[in-house]
């Protein structure tokens, strides 16, 4: 089933396969979204709400004590940490809701797994005026109880999933559950380049926003393009985003960082790359963590981000096709990482984001000072000050 | 192996119900199997347990979450197949990662040794299953895709295209589980199915009461029952599970003159 260059695939990943009272839904979601995507008052709106509501562009900082620090390549720092909401997560949403509204789609439900999507959600939901219901596993309602107060707060409902493993892939689970029984009146805002098609392409499209505005910060503050971008992989929409102006292009290294957990070789890592199968997973081919008879297994990494055991279809593409690189990290890297850009530069990352960072000080030693790194600092690490207080203690 | 064909007739609908392979236990599922057949079953559905089963609502997640902790893997469920197969046809429910992993050409191979007729792939879409129906055809294995209410009706024809077994008529927009009567605009729909499909159409999901199976049955050529199967197992076991079916057999004896 491979190899078969059709919508919807990335090669031979991504797909559709859901069940059918989902089918209708999907086409008219692609056929909305074919249409207004390119429509000039729906751009417009969207770049207005980006401009006054996100706060883009976000910046492109030079990280100063950093270089100096690793002595290698200049590092630069897309901040998507400094987006509204605090993550890229709200590029996506935005666009969504935007489309959402247009098909007069009333209800918008979400998975999320630490809260960050679900904030992102909720918030634009709450912008427009829809109802909104947020699935996200029990366990996580615990471990993340600051983003289901803030969920509340912003007027969606919260229902904790108590099915299977109780994490984010159990609350996609429930969260495509209720789509299939409320489709008519409710649009799915999926929360990364993951599902049927085509969620993983319209996703990215949304994220893309980072790597143009990283293209042209480039020009503007080096003059050409980065040699490196880094960013971070769960599902990988960030990644996704920074780089797709720039694949396939001369010159530019893309280098993609999965969560390593405890190490591949434990099991307990959320690196579908390195460590998956061929797969369907949430209505998508592509690799997914899985025991020998398919049954899909748990991911395990310090950032509840990157805790999900399949990984988005064109990533698969990118790997397979070499036009990508995809490596990983461990928790007690990420972690000295997360500590390590607090100190040097003054911000506390995301711990997803802290695997980028640190996978980026191999790749700046390697390049050497002529060259420009960027790191996609997709979000910011208030949510994960507990987890690192509590894991750094134990270290 | 028995095929599908004889196991529906012009003069009544035929009786369709599903078990969890491995539910309430590895031995227990086979004296479910065993209860249906001695009701009256003219086809067993045999759901391979899926770790992640997004078609299922809580009382059939229940029952796979507890067979995949009984051990039921792929091999038990052919297996267990494969002991009835002689004497009913039976269906597979199998989510397609399960079939994927193994390899479609060895599972279907497998499938096809065991004796299974046709296999129920919720999430292998129309669009996705072309070369894989291809691949079951030439195994004499039977494809049973579902149509939903959300259908439209040149994807029913599309569907009905592919289906080389039944067409499994989803009777609401929503997930598996017991509902109270049969879902209005499920009659309409089969009616809908059976005008454009020349496979026969069976009707499932929500079939939760005697009175609703009686209801379906005079449009649909077949009634699958799951959930409220489900529950009468974890409540009373195999021999309550199969004495309420027994009931639903006498009724649907009982209506075919009058309705059909």
């Amino acid at each position: 089933m491979r190899q078969r260059a059709r919508p919807g695939y990335f090669g031979g990943f991504g797909g559709r396969f859901v069940p059918e009272t989902l089918i209708h839904a999907l086409e008219e979601l692609e056929a909305a979204y074919e249409r207004y995507r390119t429509d000039p008052e729906f751009v417009e709106e969207l770049d207005a709400l980006a401009k006054d509501f996100v706060g883009r562009p976000t910046p492109l900082m030079f990280a100063e004590r950093l270089t100096r620090k690793w002595g290698g390549a200049r590092v630069y720092l897309k901040r998507e940490d400094l987006a509204h909401t605090g993550a890229h997560k709200i590029n996506n949403t935005l666009g969504q809701i935007l489309l959402a509204d247009r098909m007069g789609k009333s209800r918008i439900i979400a998975e999320t797994g630490a809260g960050q999507h679900g904030v992102a959600t909720a918030t634009v939901a709450a912008l427009y005026g829809k109802e909104c219901v947020v699935y996200m596993g029990e366990e996580d309602t615990r471990r993340q109880r600051l983003n289901v107060v803030r969920m509340q707060l912003l007027g969606a409902e919260v229902r904790p999933v108590k099915s299977g493993s109780r994490t984010l892939k159990d609350a996609v689970n429930e969260t495509i559950r209720d789509w299939v029984a409320n489709v008519e009146d409710t649009h799915y805002i999926i929360g990364s380049v993951v599902g049927p098609a085509p969620y993983p392409r319209m996703v990215r499209d949304f994220q893309t926003v980072i790597g143009r505005e990283i293209e042209a910060q480039a020009r503007e503050r080096f003059g050409r393009d980065p040699d490196a971008i880094v960013a971070c992989v769960g599902a990988g929409s960030n990644a996704i985003g920074a780089f797709h102006p720039f694949i396939g292009r001369e010159g530019v290294r893309l280098i993609g960082v999965e969560a390593a957990g405890h190490g591949i070789g434990t099991g307990k890592h959320g690196a579908s790359l390195a460590g998956g199968r061929l797969g369907v997973l949430h209505g998508a081919m592509s690799y997914v963590l899985q025991t020998e008879d398919g049954q899909i297994q748990e991911a395990h990494s310090v950032s509840a981000g990157l805790d999900y055991p399949a990984v988005g279809p064109e990533h698969a593409y990118l790997r397979d096709e070499g036009l990508a690189e995809y490596v990983s990290v461990t928790d007690e890297e990420a972690l000295e990482a997360f500590t390590l850009l607090g100190r040097t530069e003054g911000i506390l990352p995301a711990l997803e984001s802290a695997h980028a960072v640190s996978y980026a000080e191999k790749v700046a030693k390697e390049l050497g000072p002529e060259a420009n790194v960027v790191i996609n600092l997709s979000g910011r690490g208030d949510k994960d000050v507990e987890v690192a207080a509590e894991a750094l203690g134990a270290l | 192996m028995r095929g599908l064909k004889g196991a529906f007739r012009a003069d009544r609908a035929a009786l369709i119900p599903y078990l969890t392979a491995g539910y309430p236990t590895l031995e227990g599922a086979r004296e479910v199997a065993a209860a249906y057949v001695a009701a009256g079953a003219d086809i067993l559905e045999i759901g391979v347990p899926f770790s992640d089963p997004l078609a299922d609502g809580p009382t059939i997640q229940d029952t796979t979450t507890r067979a995949l902790r009984n051990g039921a893997d792929l091999d038990y469920c052919l297996e267990l197949a494969a002991g009835y197969a002689e004497r009913v046809p039976v269906v597979l429910l199998v989510y397609y990662n399960n079939v994927f992993a193994r390899g479609a050409e060895r599972f279907l191979d497998e499938a096809a040794g065991a004796g299974v007729a046709g296999l129920v792939i919720p999430d292998l879409p129309a669009d996705e299953a072309g070369e894989f129906r291809e691949l079951a055809g030439a195994r004499g294995v039977a494809m049973c895709p579902l149509v939903a209410p959300t259908s439209t009706d040149e994807r029913i024809e599309h569907i009905g295209g592919i289906a080389t077994g039944f067409v499994y008529c989803v009777s609401v927009a929503g997930v598996t589980g017991v509902r109270e009567g049969l879902p209005p605009g499920a009659v309409e729909l089969l009616r809908r199915v059976r005008r454009r499909v020349s496979v026969p159409v069976a009707l499932g999901f929500g079939i939760g009461s005697v009175e609703a199976a009686v209801e379906a049955s005079a449009e649909a050529d077949g009634i699958i029952i799951g959930s409220r199967l489900m529950q009468l197992v974890g409540e009373g076991g195999a021999e309550r599970a199969g004495g309420w079916l027994r009931e639903v057999r006498e009724a649907l004896d009982g209506a075919k003159a009058g309705t059909r």
